[in-house]
Parts: structure tokens; C-alpha cells; sequence
């Protein structure tokens, strides 16, 4: 069984260097001269020299210089797919949690219901979750969020899981392998946003069973541990 | 500086109190990410100094008349506990606590890339759990590791360190009894990479040669404390098959 809104996974796949050992840098390290190459996220250029501005993994692709930060905060893009939980509520609009620095506006226009001024409430309360996309980021940071799309939802059933952001490409896996070799072992519904949110749907045992995973990720993920934990889970579940 | 000039600092063999060589550091360890409800976190033991720093954020600045537009502003709160020192503190903000809030918030914001994260605050918490001499030093040292294992980017780690003047000695890293009974003391915020300055302040008074001296010292003992910072970093997000 599948979703039809988990595919984002596929524009920010993991773009490690497989195979390659990977060296660990911190804020200030010099990771090499900049001549013929372009600083890419957490790398900067100066003096002819990048230097790394967060801790994280070294990454060196297509001339690109970058950083995979080990630990980052949620930094909302435009198409983002997002899990929010209603913080606050107007007569217009709702404000969202998104997990990031501000929350998220999300104004009844944009909303998939016909909502008339005043009756937000009868929509969505205060602590109800529901899937949104980022539909406009401005350099101030304003968001606003849209429900109008293809499985943009209230969600009122399941749980919500946060995960650190940097892990979700794992959780992914290449062209979202790994969520659907979950989804297949498991029979959950499952959603992994990119504001570090996942979405899990099931009966009780198998919900139990990928918030399990789910914490091995997050507990043991710089240790690449997760994919031995999902073939693990795989193994037990075929002898049965 | 208490100013009592007659208290005798350095033995006759020429070491201090302690036994450390004028240029020696007292014993530096650090432990990252050890509060899990942080963003990020770090421990720095210096000497019998011991100060925790807690990193949250970016955040929402609030009140909304601290919101830079064009960049995010670092809010610390420096405390010492009320059990860090002999005498009980009272708990609380304090004039002393302010100013190092206030100096570490400046120091801070030349290494963090704070125009990253418009009408945002970085929230930074100090707490000295015990104190012997050096408490902003370790404080600074202590956030630099704490905002590095939050992921907050900066251009550079910053390392706290201090010289001062004993007994018309220039010594590295002051202990309680040098700090109290010293001529001078010499606190700086080093970013070990460019061997730029962040922050410095003085009490007492050197001469040029002294504070050459002082900040020669200070340099060696940054470097060696900024490989510890990266140890710490390091062997908290080591893969297992490295």
C-alpha cells in the first residue's frame, strides 16, 4: 500500500560520496583551495581558500564544495512539503508550527474547504495536524502555506514523529526506497515531510514498529546503523 | 584583582602555586551534546572551572522590538549557580553577569553567519556550575562548541583564554588565588583559524612587552584548546565505520 503524496524524496536525494571515506569538518576548518571550484551550502569562500561554516560531512560534487550538516534546523523552501500543527487560530487564517524558526500562515483561501470569515475554528482547532505545502517564502522569512493540492489534507488520524532534518534523506532513501521497504514490512501509511515530520498510519503494533526504526534513526543515524535496523526488521518478518 | 602585592604567587623555583609553568594551562576537557532537550549543548571542565552551555534556535525573536531585519540577533544568558563559589551567590542577574552577557553576545556575533537568519534569535544559556578563575573564558568556549553541534553556521570557532601578571610575571590561565591576589588580568576571545580577536578585555595594568607576552601565550594555549573543541565535536558524531 502506498501514499500519493510521499514522493518529494527524489530532488534531495542523499549525495554522499559512496564508498569514498568522509571527513568530518567544523565551523573555520579549511577544506581545500577554491581555485576552478563553488563554495556550495556550509562551505565559504575566503582568501582563495574554503572554509567549512558548519560541522557536518564534506561533500565534493560536480566542482561544488559543500557541507552535510550533521545537525540543522528546519529553514522552510517554496514546494516544501510540510506537517503543521495549528498554533493559533484568526478569523481568516490559521498560524502553523512548521517546525522552523516562524510559523506558517495559512490564509482561508488557500484552504481545500469553502470557509467563511469567522469559521475557522469549525476546520481546524488549535493542535490539529494537517498536511501543507510552503507555497511562498519571502527574505523575511513570512510563509504561507497552501492546502490546495493533490493529498493536502487535515490529518486526523496516525501520529505525527519528529526526526532531525538532516536525517530525512536517510529515512528516504534513494528514489524513496527506504520508506517504501517500510511501508511494504510495515502496512503503514507513511509521510515523511521535509520540516523533519513523519506521518505514520497503521494499526498499533505496526505504529509501534516504525517509531521504533524511527528512533534507531534518530539515536543512531550518524552511525548508519538504519539501513542494518530495516533489514533486520526485514529478516524478522520473513521467518515469520 | 584584589591588589595585594605581598602575597607571594610564585614559588622560589620559579613555578606557581599549582606547580604549572608560567606558560603551563591548567587541564582542559569538553563533552558536546550532553542535554538532549538542546538544540545543541557542550560541557568545558577547565581547570576546577566547570561551565554547561545550552544553544536554541533560530528562533522567533520576541519581543518583536529586538527583530533585526537583516539578521539574527544572539541573546545569552550568563549565570553562575549559587553553589559555583565558596560564598553563596545570590541567584540571579547581577551587574558582573550582565557584562559578560553582553561581551559574549558581541564576541558571538562576529563568528556567526547571523545575516543567515533575518528577525531570528539564537538563544544561548551559560551556566557556571563551579568556578575557579576564568569563567567567561570557559563560557565563551563552552557556546562556541555548543552553537557548532546545533548547526548553527559560523565563520570560525571562538576559544576563551586569559594571561595576566603575577608578581611582575607574565603567566598563562590565572587560577582563583592569581586572579585575586595577580596584578593583571587579560581575557580574549580567540577564532583560531584567522587569529582574529573577538573580544578582550584587561585588568591591571601591562606594559607593551607584557601584553606582547600575554597574548603570545594566550595564541598557543587557543590553538591547543581548539583542538580539544574539535575532538569534542568529533568524537560525539564519529561514524561507527570510520
Amino acid at each position: 500500500m502506498g501514499c500519493p503524496v510521499a514522493g518529494t524524496g527524489e530532488k534531495r536525494m542523499s549525495e554522499g560520496q559512496s564508498g569514498a571515506e568522509q571527513r568530518l569538518v567544523t565551523p573555520g576548518m579549511v577544506i581545500g583551495p577554491s581555485t576552478g571550484k563553488h563554495a556550495g551550502s556550509g562551505a565559504l569562500a575566503q582568501n582563495e581558500e574554503f572554509i567549512a561554516t558548519r560541522l557536518g560531512w564534506l561533500n565534493e560534487q560536480n566542482d561544488v564544495v559543500s557541507v552535510r550538516p550533521i545537525n540543522s534546523a528546519y529553514m522552510p523552501r517554496s514546494g516544501d512539503l510540510i506537517v503543521g500543527v495549528v498554533a493559533e487560530v484568526r478569523n481568516n487564517l490559521w498560524f502553523f508550527d512548521v517546525n522552523g524558526p516562524f510559523q506558517a500562515l495559512l490564509p482561508m483561501s488557500l484552504a481545500p474547504w469553502k470557509v467563511e470569515f469567522g469559521s475557522t475554528r469549525q476546520h481546524l482547532g488549535i493542535g490539529d495536524a494537517a498536511l501543507a505545502r510552503v507555497q511562498e517564502v519571502d527574505e523575511a522569512h513570512n510563509l504561507v502555506l497552501t492546502m490546495k493540492g493533490i493529498g493536502l489534507r487535515r490529518l486526523n488520524e496516525g501520529c505525527v514523529v519528529a526526526i532531525p532534518v538532516n536525517l530525512i534523506d536517510t529515512l528516504r532513501g534513494d528514489n524513496n526506497s527506504m520508506v517504501s521497504r517500510i511501508r511494504d514490512l510495515t502496512d503503514c501509511r507513511i509521510i515523511v515531510a521535509d520540516n523533519g515530520r513523519v506521518w505514520v498510519h497503521g494499526d498499533a503494533d505496526n505504529m509501534f514498529t516504525v517509531r521504533g526504526l524511527i528512533q534507531t534513526l534518530v539515536d543512531e543515524g550518524h552511525m548508519n546503523n538504519f539501513e542494518d535496523a530495516v533489514h533486520a526488521l526485514e529478516q524478522q518478518r520473513g521467518e515469520n | 584583582m584584589g591588589g595585594y602585592g605581598d602575597v607571594k604567587l610564585l614559588r622560589d623555583d620559579g613555578k606557581r602555586l599549582d606547580g604549572r609553568t608560567v606558560d603551563e594551562m591548567r587541564p582542559v576537557s569538553i563533552e558536546a551534546g550532553i542535554l538532549p532537550a538542546a538544540d545543541g549543548s557542550a560541557m568545558v571542565t577547565h581547570g576546577l572551572n566547570v561551565a554547561v552551555a545550552a544553544v536554541y534556535g533560530p528562533m522567533e525573536a520576541h519581543p518583536r522590538k529586538i527583530q533585526r531585519q537583516d539578521r539574527a540577533v544572539i541573546d545569552v544568558r550568563y549565570n553562575m549557580a549559587p553553589f559555583s563559589t565558596g560564598d553563596r551567590i545570590r541567584p540571579g542577574f547581577n551587574r558582573r553577569s550582565r557584562e559578560i552577557s553582553k561581551v559574549t553576545a558581541e564576541a558571538l556575533e562576529s563568528v556567526v553567519l547571523v545575516e543567515r537568519y533575518p528577525r531570528s534569535k539564537i538563544r544561548v544559556e551559560i551556566e557556571i556550575l563551579a568556578a575557579e578563575a576564568g569563567t567567561r573564558c570557559a563560557g565563551i568556549t563552552a557556546a562556541a562548541v555548543a552553537l557548532a553541534d546545533a548547526g548553527i553556521p559560523m565563520r570560525d570557532m571562538i576559544v576563551g583564554v586569559a594571561s595576566g601578571k603575577i608578581e611582575d610575571t607574565v603567566v598563562l590561565d590565572l587560577d582563583k588565588a592569581e586572579d585575586n591576589y595577580g596584578q593583571a588580568d587579560l581575557p580574549v576571545g580567540i577564532l583560531p583559524n584567522t587569529g582574529e580577536i573577538a573580544f578582550l578585555q584587561m585588568d591591571g595594568d601591562l606594559s607593551i612587552e607584557e601584553y606582547n607576552l600575554a597574548m603570545e601565550y594566550n595564541f598557543k594555549a587557543a590553538s591547543e584548546i581548539h583542538e580539544i573543541m574539535v575532538d569534542a565535536l568529533k568524537r560525539r558524531y564519529e561514524r561507527g565505520d570510520n
